[in-house]
């Protein structure tokens, strides 16, 4: 197997990937959909349909108009019933399109298999069909395929790292739709020129690998030509698919901090991304679906669903099996890195790939207690942060010590939280004190705008005098 | 379906290494030298080591009352100052100077600066320290006992027979004093002169080893430490092993620096801390006019941790400016 390259850090939670051998079911029965108009990380989309208006699946909902945005699709065919501002999972007023499905799932006529003639048609091709980054931070996809000028990607890393307690929804993915992946792949690296690729999957998925490379092999065989793909086994290791971790890991790149992937010219996606382009190229329907892992002690039988995308969290739930307990906490997203929802039936999102149903044991969180110096978060952030200075100088709200700690180089993956012995809430504490530097930077920036508005007036008016 | 839900902020699962957990691996890990003081010095050695438990567990109980905080006792920490504390003392030594010692680290030097991770020297050394210059005589009061088959004379301490530790010897009378120096194998298996914890380095290795295999600490300040003073005497024509075999070295290099309140968190700090301490200690012990340097060079080291974790931030992965900021 070839190198394994790891950064220095992380942690080693237990994996709980009990939904592995699950094969992903799909599930229909949703009575209403609630479908927000921001999915992703640019300004919401327009909404361009009306209460009572009839919708087929992958008929346009939202336009996109800022140049960030990402337009959203129906994804069951029924009436829309009401467009009003909800509470997102992050907390924030989002408006939402509520569709009552007629569980037809009549796909719109404009859904028809995209044609491609150049590199322009295909990053507008890959807007249209909704698609964000779907490894959890949504960043739309079309802007990381049109970086620069300059810092065009020479390799394009494919994140299958999966690092994520309990979450198996790319694994899945790769199980399932191996020849979508690998078409996906061939038509970012046709259409956005990158001579080759690199598949990063964690040493735990043997069967991913060993799928990926079939398919490889299968390619070769076919096309008697070299696909320049390449599966390449990573470290199993927490934070390994991070995007910074990844990339040094696969091309020993340091991306530095507040720069992105092109900067080293490196293009990174999540491994269901591309299996989406694979399939949009095939039928044309927009990201109206979303596979997810569905998983904690609450539930009865934990797996991996295939829902469409607005479908709220009880139903899902109901639909695949129920609780066998009082769920005490649902988490959007991995165990280590997702949103604790206080309002449970949010619907599902892009960047949504687990559920988590905590029941009141797996639940509980230990109290703080006071810090004993032990270094364990220090060798365990993958930032080469100190998380122990930063955690004291957010809590005492110093604004300088925090910039002295780096503390906008966090990535807030949690590794210095889950080490702690003394069971600190340092993720929690250290995003307190990015909070408190972004404050006081604005105001230091405020400051020096009316500093100089001053000096302007001041010297017109002796202009004047 | 549901009514309340928790809500926190992620990470949303934790390691199972508590600061609970990490105590009670130290306790176990100091139970051979334990063993090792009640077969060397008899049982006096382990009602010391009891008298110093129980008082710090009290003294901290009864600190945190007066001061109307949360109880920490049961956090185990001050078990592990009251057997460090113990490790300290001579086999000797009356029983209410173990008291004297126990009020000095749990109450003036731990709970006084803020309880546990406040306190910015080692409770357990400092103590010793107090104790050693308040009552000097008592202090270096060494003996070389069989208490194992004495347990009943050497509670009245009819059979202690007083002798002097072999850096004592060696400091005082030179290499005249040489012949009446142990062997290797006796400095190692702990037949010797010195402080309860201190004189068996197997029981000490054994412990070490465990704590080492537990990740309850890392090796860089111990070897650096261990290794300076090596070092150092050797060059300057000592026997380095000798060095390493007596006093309190290795229960300082493994015990007690590796303290976690009082020692730096990023490992060039660490090393740095461990040379310091070496440095210090080769230092006091050739040119001193003490014989044993090992409780001053942690306690100096210790006032230095917030300035070494400073001093060695490491650089955050991939950054490339400097502080560049005035």
């Amino acid at each position: 197997m070839s190198f394994i390259q790891a950064f220095s850090g992380g942690v080693h939670p237990k994996g709980n990937k009990n939904t592995h051998d699950f094969p992903s079911i799909r599930l229909d029965d949703f009575s209403s959909v609630e479908i927000l108009l921001q999915q992703h990380v640019g300004p919401p989309c327009a909404c361009v349909v009306k209460k009572g208006d009839h919708v087929d699946v992958g008929q346009l909902l939202g336009r996109a108009d800022h140049p960030m945005s990402v337009p959203v699709h129906a994804s069951v065919s029924g009436e829309v019933k009401d467009v009003s501002f909800v509470i997102s999972a992050t907390g924030a007023p989002v408006e939402a399109v509520i569709i009552e499905s007629d569980r037809k799932y009549t796909v719109a006529a404009s859904c028809t298999p995209p044609s491609i003639g150049s590199r322009e048609d295909f990053i507008k091709m890959v807007r249209e069909a909704g698609l964000v980054g779907l490894g959890g931070a949504t960043f739309p996809v079309h802007i990381k395929l049109n970086p620069p000028k300059g810092s065009e990607p020479d390799v394009l890393l494919v994140n299958a790292a999966e690092c994520e307690p309990y979450i198996t929804s790319d694994y899945r993915q790769i199980c399932e739709h191996p020849d979508e992946i690998i078409d996906g792949i061939l038509a970012v690296m046709k259409w956005i020129s990158i001579p080759r690729t690199i598949i990063g999957v964690e040493n735990n998925k043997p069967l991913a690998t060993g799928i990926l490379d079939h398919e490889l092999s299968k390619r070769r065989l076919d096309t008697k030509k070299d696909t320049n793909i390449t599966v390449k086994s990573l470290k199993t290791i927490y934070p390994q698919g991070a995007e910074k971790m990844l990339i040094y890991a696969l091309t020993g790149r340091k991306v530095p901090p507040g720069k992105l992937p092109h900067d080293v010219k490196v293009l990174v996606m999540n491994v269901s991304t591309l299996r989406f382009i694979g399939k949009y190229m095939k039928n044309g329907i927009p990201l109206v679906r979303k596979r997810l892992t569905l998983d904690g002690s609450a539930l009865n039988t934990p797996g991996n669903v295939n829902v469409p995308i607005g479908a709220r969290i009880p139903d899902v739930i109901a639909a695949a099996g129920g609780t066998k307990e009082e769920p005490s906490k649902i988490i959007m997203g991995g165990a280590m890195m997702g949103f604790a929802l206080d309002r449970i039936d949010c619907g599902i999102i892009k960047a949504n790939n687990a559920i988590l149903v905590f029941g009141s044991r797996e639940a509980k969180i230990p109290p703080e207690s006071p810090c004993i110096h032990c270094g364990r978060c220090v060798t365990s952030c993958p930032m080469n942060l100190m998380p122990t200075g930063i955690d004291q100088a957010a809590r005492l709200q110093d604004t300088e010590n925090l910039e002295f700690y780096y503390v906008m180089d966090c990535i807030e993956c949690g590794c210095c939280t889950y080490s702690c012995p003394a069971k600190r809430y340092l993720t929690q504490s250290i995003r307190n004190g990015k909070t408190l530097v972004r404050a006081e930077r604005t105001r230091v920036q405020q400051e020096q705008k009316l500093r100089e508005a001053e000096k302007v007036r001041l010297a017109e008016k002796e202009g004047r005098a | 379906m549901i009514m309340s839900l928790q809500v926190s902020s992620s990470p949303h699962i934790r390691d199972t290494v508590t600061t609970k957990s990490l105590m009670r691996d130290v306790i176990i890990a100091t139970v051979p030298a334990i063993a090792a003081s009640g077969i060397l010095f008899g049982l006096r050695a382990v009602l010391i080591i009891l008298t110093a438990v129980l008082s710090c567990v009290l003294f901290e109980y009864i600190s945190r009352r007066i001061m109307k905080r949360d109880n920490t006792i049961s956090d185990l920490t001050a078990i592990v100052t009251g057997i460090l504390l113990a490790f300290n003392l001579p086999p000797t030594i009356p029983f209410y100077m173990v008291v004297i010692g126990s009020f000095f680290a749990i109450v003036v030097v731990k709970q006084m600066f803020g309880g546990l991770g406040n306190n910015f020297v080692n409770p357990a050394l400092t103590a010793r320290i107090i104790l050693s210059i308040a009552f000097p005589n008592d202090m270096t009061n060494w003996s070389a006992l069989r208490g194992a088959f004495h347990f009943v004379d050497s509670l009245s301490g009819a059979d202690l027979v007083s002798s002097a530790t072999s850096l004592a010897i060696l400091k005082t009378q030179g290499l005249e004093g040489a012949a009446s120096l142990p062997s290797y194998l006796s400095l190692f298996l702990g037949d010797k002169a010195g402080c309860l914890g201190e004189v068996s380095i197997l029981a000490l290795s054994i412990g070490a080893l465990y704590l080492i295999s537990r990740k309850v600490i890392t090796l860089w300040i111990p070897l650096t430490y261990i290794g300076t003073v090596m070092l150092v005497t050797g060059l300057v024509g000592k026997d380095p092993v000798f060095e390493l075999l007596s006093g309190g070295l290795v229960l300082g290099a493994f015990f007690m620096a590796t303290d976690y309140v009082t020692s730096p968190v990023t490992r060039k700090g660490r090393i740095l801390f461990g040379i310091g301490c070496g440095l210090m200690t080769a230092v006091i012990r050739l040119y001193g006019n003490m014989a044993e340097g090992v409780s001053f060079s942690i306690l100096l080291m210790n006032i230095l941790t917030p300035h070494l974790d400073k001093f060695t931030m490491p650089k955050p992965f991939g950054e490339v400016k400097k502080h560049g900021k005035a």
